[in-house]
């Protein structure tokens, strides 16, 4: 098993006074040679799926479509998760340059940042930003737009095709996938949805290229990631790290002491307690990362003064408000196990009918519709088996 | 002309009418209003030549377009369990006390309505609430009652 040391990195909120530099320089490449440094680079998705950037671009780039759109995905609701905020607040200008750059790649003259309504605060700023890139594009003669669309509290409007209906002023539930986002997106267009992110990452590559950026981190997960760190931290905040270090690293540079568990990836993620700390890598999954966990950064850390149950539980009511409602194993599927853990804690059902519930979450993976109800699974079974006493008594 | 009516008249005009400018229209009457009533999502219904229904499903999908009457402040709490384990509960208190309402509720003068909300992304700086659009963390129960009371000075009469 691949594993990095831990280190601090400081690329993403380095110095962005030189957009205007790398968005000319890059664009004086043709698309080939973009699409060729990011698939080199292995850049992959950091909204938590860690789907190939330089694929997507590459995909979309072939499909056919009379319209294409460039979407950054600021919907940012996994809970434990801020760290797009703080990049949009503080480096906007390279969001902007990746997606200006993505857009002639694909051929799109749109784009569009969907900002989760929580961060409605930020848009004054970004509409400023948005304008003074505009007018830079106008005078290089690039014939692209940016426009903000804001949510309204619905955390499910992160997943792309939810986004989209979100966008075409329809309820946010997803569609079926296939098709895909690459050849049918928005307006039933050839969409590249990215998470800011992964924009800013790109930025990186355009400026330093893909052989500086592979440099970082480990076999299939290359890089730096920003992580959101929070719970019983006494350094709690945003950090940007090289990926592949183990999270046994991670909570000695975090921890406080006492960390009983760590939830890697929000609600959606996994926990990890401390047992398996060693053997556990941050970064994608791969055939030579071993136990690996991918995550859109969340990192909630947990000392022995907490109790797993009510961490679930908090999940779980997480899970039953967000889940749109559209497929039964999803909808019905969250009420059961919400209810399930609080009859089971009550003594109203006994500790056989958990081992109940953790099948009804397998069944919730395999036919729930989208990726929030498939993902139930990995909370709950990850608490409950590493905790099945705290679940009881 | 009423002030909803015209206040949706405005926002589609100066919007439009294509479907997907439902869900601004929709949030802009909400800025005004704190809510759509009924009244409200018909009218948009009528301005954008869509049924009342599809109005009203779009609109119940999204928990920030509420379609009960609210006070010309919400508080939105966060309840993810980065904020319960920083003392949401602590802050909850102080404003039910403070203000004598419950979650869900609204004061009698209009004014605030109290609810909780799903993470608001400031789990470094728990507990954090939101009123209206504004966000505030590293809340304490002093540090609300002061957050309030300022609230309560600008408040319409
Ligand atoms: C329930 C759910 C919520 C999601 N929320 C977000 C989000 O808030 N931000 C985000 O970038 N991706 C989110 N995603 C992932 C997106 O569907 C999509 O994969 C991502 O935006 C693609 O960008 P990337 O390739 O740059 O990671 C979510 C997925 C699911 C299933
Ligand atoms: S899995 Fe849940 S959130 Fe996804 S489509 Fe089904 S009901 Fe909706």
């Amino acid at each position: 098993m691949e594993q990095q040391l831990l280190k601090r990195i400081d690329l993403i909120f380095n110095d962005e006074n030189d957009w205007q530099e790398i968005l000319d320089q890059t664009l004086a490449h043709d698309n080939t040679y973009i699409i060729n440094a990011l698939v080199s680079s292995e850049l992959k998705g950091r909204g938590g799926a860690g789907f190939p950037t330089g694929l997507k671009w590459k995909l979309t780039s072939e499909a056919p479509g009379i319209e294409k759109y460039m979407i950054c995905n600021a919907d940012e609701g996994e809970p434990g998760t801020f760290k797009d905020r703080e990049i949009l607040s503080r480096v906007s200008f390279k969001v902007l340059v990746a997606m200006a750059v993505c857009a002639r790649v694909i051929g799109a003259k749109e784009g569009i940042i969907y900002l989760r309504g929580e961060y409605k605060y930020l848009v004054p700023q970004l509409n400023k930003t948005i304008a003074e890139f505009g007018a830079y594009c106008g005078r290089t003669g690039l014939d692209f737009n940016v426009r903000i669309f804001l949510g309204s509290g619905a955390y499910i409007c992160g997943e792309e095709t939810a986004l989209f209906e979100s966008l075409e002023g329809h309820r946010g539930e997803p569609r079926n996938k296939p098709p895909f986002p690459t050849d049918y997106g928005f307006r039933g267009m050839p969409t590249v949805v990215n998470n800011v992110e992964t924009l800013v990452h790109a930025y990186t590559i355009f400026k330093y290229g893909a052989a500086r950026f592979k440099e970082l981190g480990v076999a299939s997960s290359r890089g730096t990631k920003l992580f959101s760190v929070s719970g019983d931290t006494p350094i709690a905040g945003i950090y940007e790290l090289e990926l592949g270090m183990s999270l046994s690293q991670f909570v000695e540079e975090f921890g406080d002491g006492d960390t009983k568990a760590v939830q890697v990836g929000g609600a959606s993620g996994f926990l990890v307690p401390r047992k398996k700390f060693d053997e556990t890598t941050i970064g994608f999954q791969g055939r030579l990362t071993g136990v690996s966990l991918p995550t859109g950064g969340s990192m909630m850390l947990f000392n022995s003064s907490r109790s797993m149950y009510n961490v679930l539980n908090n999940y779980l009511d997480f899970f039953r408000e967000e889940s749109c409602g559209q497929c039964t194993p999803c909808r019905v599927g969250c009420q059961i196990l919400h209810k399930g853990i609080e009859e089971v804690k009550r003594g109203e059902r006994n500790a056989k009918y958990l081992q109940t519930l953790l099948l009804l979450t397998e069944t919730m993976q395999l036919t729930a519709k989208c990726g929030l109800g498939q993902s139930v699974a990995n909370s709950f079974s990850s608490i409950v088996e590493n905790f099945w006493e705290e679940m009881i008594y | 002309m009423d002030p909803v009516k015209s206040l949706v008249t405005d926002l589609v005009s100066r919007l439009g009418t294509h479907r997907e400018n439902l869900l601004p229209v929709l949030q802009g009457v909400v800025e005004q209003q704190q809510y759509l009533s009924e009244y409200a999502m018909i009218k948009v219904a009528e301005a954008m030549n869509l049924s009342a229904a599809e109005v009203y499903g779009t609109a119940t999908f999204y928990s920030f377009l509420e379609n009960k009457k609210m006070g010309q402040y919400i508080i939105r709490v966060c309840k993810t369990i980065t904020c319960s384990m920083k003392g949401k509960q602590q802050i909850l208190s102080a404003i039910e006390e403070m203000l004598k309402i419950q979650i869900g509720e609204t004061t009698p003068d209009g004014v605030f309505t109290l609810l909780q909300t799903n993470c608001l992304g400031w789990c470094h700086k728990g507990p954090a609430m939101l009123v209206n659009d504004e966000v505030y963390s590293d809340l304490t129960p002093e540090k609300v009652r002061d957050i309030l009371q300022s609230y309560l000075k600008t408040a319409k009469s």
